[in-house]
């Protein structure tokens, strides 16, 4: 109980203070995190749909793999994504090993299937309901997705917060690709497993409680934005 | 009867993406563009701040930031060899010949030393306090299968640990549940100690900068086989081309010249000197 | 009131649908030559959805065939609206709605903001114009619909049961609408089992049962006295399996 108390106090001294060092790496946390998630969101939103309103052979295969790899091991991207960039590696040339880039690719790849292959549940859903309406006034394929797609956005919304939930949180990609470097790639869930390692146990908590905090701003942002149009979002 | 509300969202949405937009292209673009290297080391120099210390101090001087990925030493060495380091500084002497004559490194250079202590519970089960002689302290947590938590991930440290029970005749068995292996750095481990009241090999600056010390104390030190000594290394730009070799070479001069000796030695955490100069004796020789 | 049309005459013939071996649809062949409104009635599981749904190009049939003037019905879908049991709206407000057709159809936004104006307008529905679609009454949706549809401005239209879940002033109010539509010369077909709707609006009835057409008939000589004895029990209020 005492770590406890001594890590909400810790947490209330750093956000009271502005420690620099602390704004530096919140901020490279969000920047890796939700430059990932959009992104990650750019290409699995359509793709998503595509698969939910297209028949090919394999399909079924495909949605069984979609889903598989929501629960990808943060560890094993990361370790992959490194011997990718390694300078022994196919893509060592590009240098990235090492750089915020390297941890925006791997949470890139972790979280891209969790948003595919929750569009592709919404998008699938939403065509039961509107695909005779869509088909009676003739909607070709992109509208019809652009359609879905927007109207299914609280859900589209979700299925984007939850992928940057797994992104900010995650520690075990980051911390390989990117080597937990001070001032370049040290994130919030790297600094909390240093400090652990350190023995520093209260000051691990203190940060455990601001990447909390900020991850719960950071929902209650997008859940009002997106929450302004329609008045009922749960 | 307003149309233009939609307009309104897609206005809002398409100003967040922007912002993240920008948000990405600043991340990707703020890689680096200044000079620096990348040094790969042990958990050790991390975790007691000693390069926190240092490093500011030499990219004032040189204008070369030095970009420090902190693993063990076997981590730290495979990493070199696959050129994603341009300096390693380890302390594990026969990987680090091993190393330099198969080519990955141009010479070690001995930099500074500190020492391995043992540390343990308060209540000392296996009645090792004050001895000074570690092979036979090891022999008494061995016999009294008091609790042993090892590095098991192929460190400076581990590789020291595994050599010290090599002398004493053999590695602690398969079936010997009284030794653990957390596979983890220095910190993680003497945490695993500390939390099962458990006997562990560390070096001294670790131990002295380790804040959940809990019962654990220091227990058995000064053994002449506890020596830690610490080497640089640059990473042969023959090898690998794209190595940095110049930058390199410039943070190792000024590590073994006199302004960086003395700085090692002016470390201090709670009153202690950390890390011992070597280099300067070695030029003397 | 009878208008030239080019997509008339509908002609069905020997129209056939069959879903896992069990025909919905079983041979069924007519024309229509006239606008006004046609009613397809029938009791449910009849076969109406099915029919309507073959004449619109969301069902493809099995055999047989299904033309509209000289056209295949692929060509002229465009040219139809059609209207379904359970409203089918999106997510938004019920003038956006109606913009989401005008916008598949590729019309200009000046455009859009005047037939949104003119279809809410002809359907009453001006003041719930910014509500978001889902929050209204049935009766408002299926109105909306309809108001939907008259923003296209289809040949034909075709519904299919649309007041089944409707309260009877509900029921009214899209009625009327119904009736605009024809009045404005579309051709309109609507589905329904309700003996006192078709009789209502019926310009001309098609009466199937398990999938057959029973009798086709001008609606008052229908409604005196049909010929066929199924259609007979019907509107004499039996059920008839």
């Amino acid at each position: 109980m005492n770590e406890f108390s001594n890590a909400f106090r810790t947490a209330l001294q750093l956000l009271v203070e502005m420690d620099p060092g602390l704004s530096e790496i919140v901020l490279l946390s969000l920047r890796v995190s939700l430059s990932a998630v959009c992104l990650a969101a750019v290409f699995a939103l359509p793709l998503g749909a595509l698969v939910a309103l297209t028949q090919f052979p394999g399909k079924r295969g495909v949605v069984i793999l979609m889903n598989a790899m929501m629960s990808l091991p943060p560890v094993v991207v990361g370790l992959v994504i490194y011997l990718l960039l390694s300078h022994t590696g196919p893509l060592g040339v590009t240098g990235l090993l090492f750089t915020p880039t390297a941890m925006i690719i791997a949470q890139c790849v972790l979280v891209f299937p969790i948003i595919a292959a929750l569009t592709r549940q919404t998008v699938f859903d939403l065509h039961e309901e509107y695909d005779e309406y869509l088909r009676s006034v003739g909607a070709g394929t992109s509208q019809k997705i652009a359609t879905l797609l927007w109207d299914g956005r609280t859900r589209l919304l979700t299925a984007i917060l939850a992928g940057f939930g797994r992104a900010i949180a995650e520690v075990g990609a980051v911390i390989i690709v990117g080597g937990n470097i001070l001032h370049s790639t040290r994130v919030m869930t790297t600094t909390i497993a240093l400090e652990t390692s350190k023995g520093d146990l209260g000051m691990a908590l203190g940060l455990g409680i601001i990447l909390v905090l900020i991850a719960v701003a950071v929902n209650t942002a997008v859940v009002t934005i997106g929450g302004g149009a329609s008045r009922r979002t749960v | 009867m307003k149309t233009n509300k939609p307009q309104k969202k897609l206005f809002v949405g398409l100003g967040l993406l922007a912002v993240v937009a920008a948000l990405a292209a600043y991340a990707f673009l703020s890689s680096p563009k200044e000079k620096s290297i990348t040094l790969a080391s042990t958990t050790s120099t991390e975790n007691s701040g000693l390069l926190g210390y240092l490093l500011p101090i030499f990219k004032g001087e040189s204008g070369i930031g030095v970009r420090v990925v902190a693993v063990g030493t076997g981590q730290a060495m495979r990493m070199a060899m696959k050129g994603d380091a341009d300096v390693i500084l380890v302390h594990h002497r026969p990987s680090e010949e091993e190393f330099v004559n198969e080519g990955y490194g141009v010479e070690r250079i001995a930099v500074m030393h500190n020492d391995f202590v043992i540390v343990g519970p308060a209540s000392d089960p296996a009645g090792i306090e004050g001895i000074t002689d570690v092979a036979a302290a090891l022999g008494r947590i061995r016999s009294s299968r008091a609790i042993f938590v090892s590095r098991g991930d192929d460190s400076g440290t581990h590789k020291r640990e595994l050599s010290l029970w090599a002398a004493l005749g053999d590695q602690p068995g398969e079936d010997a549940n009284w030794y653990r292996e957390s596979g983890s750095g220095q910190g993680a481990t003497l945490n695993v100690a500390s939390e099962m009241d458990a006997y562990c090999l560390s070096d001294r600056a670790s131990w002295v900068t380790f804040g959940n010390k809990r019962n654990l104390e220091l227990l058995v030190e000064g053994d002449p086989l506890l020596l830690n000594p610490y080497s640089v290394i640059l990473i042969n730009p023959q090898k690998y081309p794209h190595i940095k070799a110049a930058e390199g070479q410039q943070f190792i001069d000024w590590l073994v010249s006199e302004r960086g000796q003395k700085l090692i030695a002016a470390y201090q955490v709670e009153g202690q000197q950390l890390f011992f100069p070597d280099a300067l004796e070695v030029a003397r020789d | 009131m009878q208008t030239q049309h080019h997509m008339l005459p509908l002609v069905v013939n020997r129209a056939r649908y069959v879903v896992g071996g069990k025909a919905i649809i079983e041979d069924v062949s007519f024309t229509i030559h006239d606008a006004g409104l046609t009613v397809l009635l029938g009791p449910n599981g009849a076969g109406k959805s099915t029919l309507l749904k073959l004449c619109h190009g969301l069902l493809l049939p099995s055999s047989g065939s299904i033309r509209w003037g000289e056209a295949d019905v692929a060509e002229v879908q465009q040219q139809q609206a059609m209207v379904f049991q359970r409203p089918v709206l999106l997510r938004r407000s019920a003038a956006e709605n109606v913009d989401h057709v005008l916008k598949v159809r590729g019309a200009s936004s000046a455009q859009r903001a005047r037939v949104i104006e003119e279809s809410l307008e002809w359907a009453g529905l001006t003041e719930i114009a910014d509500i978001p679609a889902r929050k209204l009454s049935g009766g408002e949706q299926q109105s909306l619909t309809i108001a939907r549809a008259w923003a296209l401005n289809p040949e034909v239209l075709l519904l299919d049961e649309p007041t089944a879940n409707l309260d009877p002033g509900a029921t009214r109010r899209v009625e009327d609408l119904i009736r605009s539509f024809a009045g404005a010369g579309k051709k309109v077909i609507m589905a329904t089992h309700n003996i006192a709707q078709a009789q209502r609006l019926a310009d001309e009835v098609l009466f199937l049962n398990h999938g057959r057409l029973l009798e086709h008939a001008p609606a008052d000589r229908f409604m005196s006295g049909p010929s066929d004895p199924l259609a007979a029990r019907f509107i004499a209020g039996e059920l008839v399996e």
